[in-house]
Parts: C-alpha cells; structure tokens; sequence
C-alpha cells in the first residue's frame, strides 16, 4: 500500500470527509423520507434544552420586570415618580399579560367553534439553526398525534405545515420559506394559484395571467387543493401588483404574523377538510365567502386523524 | 492581548493554544442552543451564524488541520441535524472552512482584531459560496451567490466574531 505524505494527510482527509457527505447528500436526494437518525437524535437531545431555555428566559424577563426594572426606577425618581413608575410597569405587564389572553382566548375561541376538527395548541420553543430556511419547532410532536404535512395555522391565517416529527417535538416549515407553498385563490374572483414563500417576509402568487383582474388590497384565501389546509382559511392581502412575463408579478403580506409566532395550532389531521357554514372564524375569515356564495367558517373533518405506526 | 501578528513561515513557531476541558463542546452546545433561540424571541438575530464563528475561532486556535476539518464537520452535521436542509450541506462548508481557518492558523497569528475581523469576513464569504454551490450543484436549489442580506449578514457576522473571540481567548490554558 502506498503511503500518504504527513503533510499530505489532512488534504486527503478533507477529501474524504467531503466526499463522504457528498454521498450522505445524495442518499438523501434519493430517499428523502427515510433515515435521519441523526436528526431525531440531535433534535431529541437538543428540545429538551430549548424548552427549558424558553422557561428560563421566562423567568428572566420576569424577574427584570418585576424587580430590576423597578428598582431602576425606585433610584432614579422621587416617591411619587417611582409610584408612577410602577403603576406604569404594572399596565405593561397587565397590557402583556391581557394580550398573551387575548391570543389564547383567540386560541381557544378558534377552537371551540372548531369542535369538529381536531387540532392541538403548541408554543413555539426554537427556529432553525441556519437563516436561509424559515422553520419552527414546537413543543408538541408524536405523542400528541403530530404526523408529517399537518397543516399549521394561528386564528389569523394560515402559518406552515409539519416536516418532521418527532416525539416531544416537531418541526415546521414557515410559509415565507423558499420551499413552501399552499394552494390558494383570491377570495372576490376566485383566480386560483399556489401562494410560496421567497425567503422574506412578503409571499409570491405565482400563475396568475396578465389577463386576470388583481388589485392591491385583495384578499387571498386558502383553495384545498393542496389537501392539507381546508378552503377559506386566510393565507394574506395582496400588497404588490406588477405586470410580468408570461405571470403577474404578486406580493402577499401574511395574514399571520410569522415573524413573531408565539403558539399556534396544528391541525390533527391529514385528510382533506371541508368548511361548512356556521360560526364565524376568527378575523377577516369570518366573511370570507364560499364557493356557493354563502359565508363559510366552520372546519369540519370528515374523518378522525389517522394514526401512523 | 498581543497587538501584533506575524507571518511565519515554519509552522513550528506558532503556538497551538489549548482550552480548559469542556471548552470546545460547551461553546459549540451553547452556539448551536443560541442559534435556533435568538430568532424566536429577536427575529433579526437569525442574521447570525454562531456556530460558523466556533468553527473559525477553534480552527485558528488548534492550528491542526485534520482536527479543524473534523471539528467543522461535526458542527456542520449537528447544524444541518437542526434546520431542514439535507445533512451534509452545512457539513462540507463548514468542514472546508474548518481545513481552511486551521491551516491558516498553523501560518499566520491571528490575534489581531483587523487580522480576525478580515479572517471571518473571508471565512464567511467562502463558507457562503461553498453552501451556494452545493445548492446549486448537488440540489438544484437556484440560490443569488450575492444578496443585501448575505453582506450585512457577513459584516455583522464578522463584528461579532472579533468579540466572541476575544471572550474565547479568556478560556485559553496559559
């Protein structure tokens, strides 16, 4: 066997190293679904972490609020300014304690009025680890009965779907991700068209002719024909028209706030679901007409969540 | 700190610095932890590339090419284990940036804040490329080789580094 230079040895180990990945890649072009060991693992021993992080960053925030904050304020006011201080501080707190209700009752008000359907409310723990992909992770996942390509939305719209899942724990692909997408249509005209994301803040409605009417300000609405978010959920407004070759060239802001999602709701299932007129969704949704021109807002499933081995 | 840094041709003359035990492993836990939290509670923070930075720092510290390239690897493949792009694809970035910061290491002292400021620049700017590439090449995932974003991104990145270096250095076996 020939032998390899001392000082030649790293430059083949990088090869290799390389290489090896290289492969590792393209097993994993050819078999997406399978494997990934690794990223259960990792995800595994890294949840746990974040979630105590996120508890611990709570009490934190807490604890600032509550004593450093305040006693900033004791040092540099008088009585009666330090009074006002913490009168203020107690309305911020009552303001962000009243806000945090507000969205759980939103939660749980969307959740209600959708009986039928069987969702799960879950807190945001973590994002991706590198910025050119849009994902969450939240503090759900198998044991709660989270699969792959569950749709993942808040009360005002739609959000992302699940890509992985794991025990404690899945992973979310956001709409602003490159890779995502969700069947769409605008909600006056109909015109049907994917809605995908481009690695920013604002989507893209990708095949809509020259010919088609769209105005700014119009509001876009999920089609089912992706068959992973039922019809008429919220998906934005359009922001941006401009003609283009051989499609228009549109922008669409979010209806839910992705950049600064808190918890939201995965629905449990993966079979299509339907909407039926009945109470109102949460939002804009609640007017939003149907197919048959009659206002549509209840989630109906027409069957229970299949359960994957 | 040592406000001049030298060329050197013979390896044998720069010092390999060594860390107190746990060092390594800490930051890069702590780097990669950082990583996916900062964004959920500061969405701008996702600008950030932390665990790059680990690569860079301990590759120019260890000054050992094999051990750099192994260590970037490792980084690369837990990276790509916590985001959804397939594993290797920050892997063999950040294992080529790994061999590149540790022979670099074992050629020039780095101590300098300019030298380390310009190190990270060029360091991410490589490391951009090498992802762009593998993307194009190997996923067929159209990406811009240059945008406003990945400029900021750099300069921040290599802000950043100078003083998450300097904190690093304080764990150093004298």
């Amino acid at each position: 066997m020939v032998g390899i230079p001392s000082r030649h040895r790293s430059l083949f180990l990088l090869t290799g190293v390389v290489l090896l990945q290289v492969l590792l890649l393209a097993v994993q072009i050819k078999r997406d679904s399978q494997g990934r060991l690794i990223r259960v693992w990792t995800v595994s021993a890294v949840s746990p972490v974040e979630r105590s992080g996120a508890w611990g960053i709570g009490k934190i925030r807490d604890a600032w609020r509550h004593y450093f904050a305040l006693s900033d304020t004791a040092r540099a006011n008088e009585d009666l300014r330090r009074e006002n201080g913490q009168l203020k501080l107690e309305i911020m707190q009552l303001q962000s304690k009243s806000a945090e209700a507000d969205r759980l009752a939103a939660l749980l008000s969307f959740k209600q009025t959708q009986a039928k359907v069987p969702m799960i409310v879950a807190r945001v723990i973590g994002s991706s680890a590198d910025a050119n992909s849009a994902v969450i992770y939240l503090d759900q996942g198998l044991r709660e009965g989270i699969h792959k390509n569950m749709g993942v939305i808040t009360p005002e719209g739609v959000v992302g779907k699940v890509i992985e899942s794991f025990r404690d724990t899945c992973q979310v692909l956001l709409l602003t991700d490159r890779d995502s997408g969700v069947g769409a249509m605008i909600s006056n005209s109909r015109i049907q068209s994917p809605v995908g994301g481009l690695g920013e803040p604002l989507l893209t409605m990708k095949y809509v002719g020259n010919d088609d009417e769209v105005n700014v300000g119009d509001r876009v609405v999920t089609s089912g024909m992706d068959r992973i978010f039922p019809k008429d959920l919220p998906v934005g407004t359009i922001s941006q028209v401009k003609p283009g070759s051989p499609f228009k060239q549109i922008r669409v802001r979010p209806s839910a706030n992705i950049e600064k999602l808190e918890e939201v709701i995965v629905l449990l299932t993966t079979d299509p679901l339907a909407l039926k007129p009945g109470a109102p969704l949460n939002g804009s949704a609640a007017t939003a007409p149907s197919a048959s021109g009659q206002p549509v807002s209840r989630l109906t499933n027409t069957k229970p969540a299949e359960k994957h081995p | 700190m040592n406000d001049t840094f030298d060329l050197r041709i013979s390896e044998s003359h720069i010092e390999v610095h060594k860390f107190h035990g746990g060092t390594i492993l800490l930051s890069l836990i702590l780097a990669l932890m950082l990583q996916g939290f900062l964004p959920v509670y500061i969405p701008k923070a996702n600008i950030l590339d932390l665990p790059l930075l680990i690569t860079i720092y301990f590759g120019l510290s260890r000054r050992n090419p094999s051990t750099g390239l192994l260590l970037g690897t490792f980084i690369g493949l837990l990276q790509d284990s916590l985001s959804k792009t397939p594993l290797g694809l920050f892997g063999i970035a950040k294992t080529v940036i790994g061999y590149l910061a540790s022979s670099i290491g074992a050629r020039l002292d780095t101590e300098h804040p300019l030298a380390r400021f310009a190190l990270t620049f060029s360091f991410f700017a490589v490391h951009q490329g090498i992802v762009v590439l593998v993307q194009k090449l190997l996923l067929a995932q159209p990406q811009p080789w240059f945008t406003m974003r990945l400029g900021v991104s750099c300069l921040v990145n290599s802000i950043l580094g100078v003083f998450l270096y300097y904190l690093l250095d304080r764990f150093r076996k004298s």
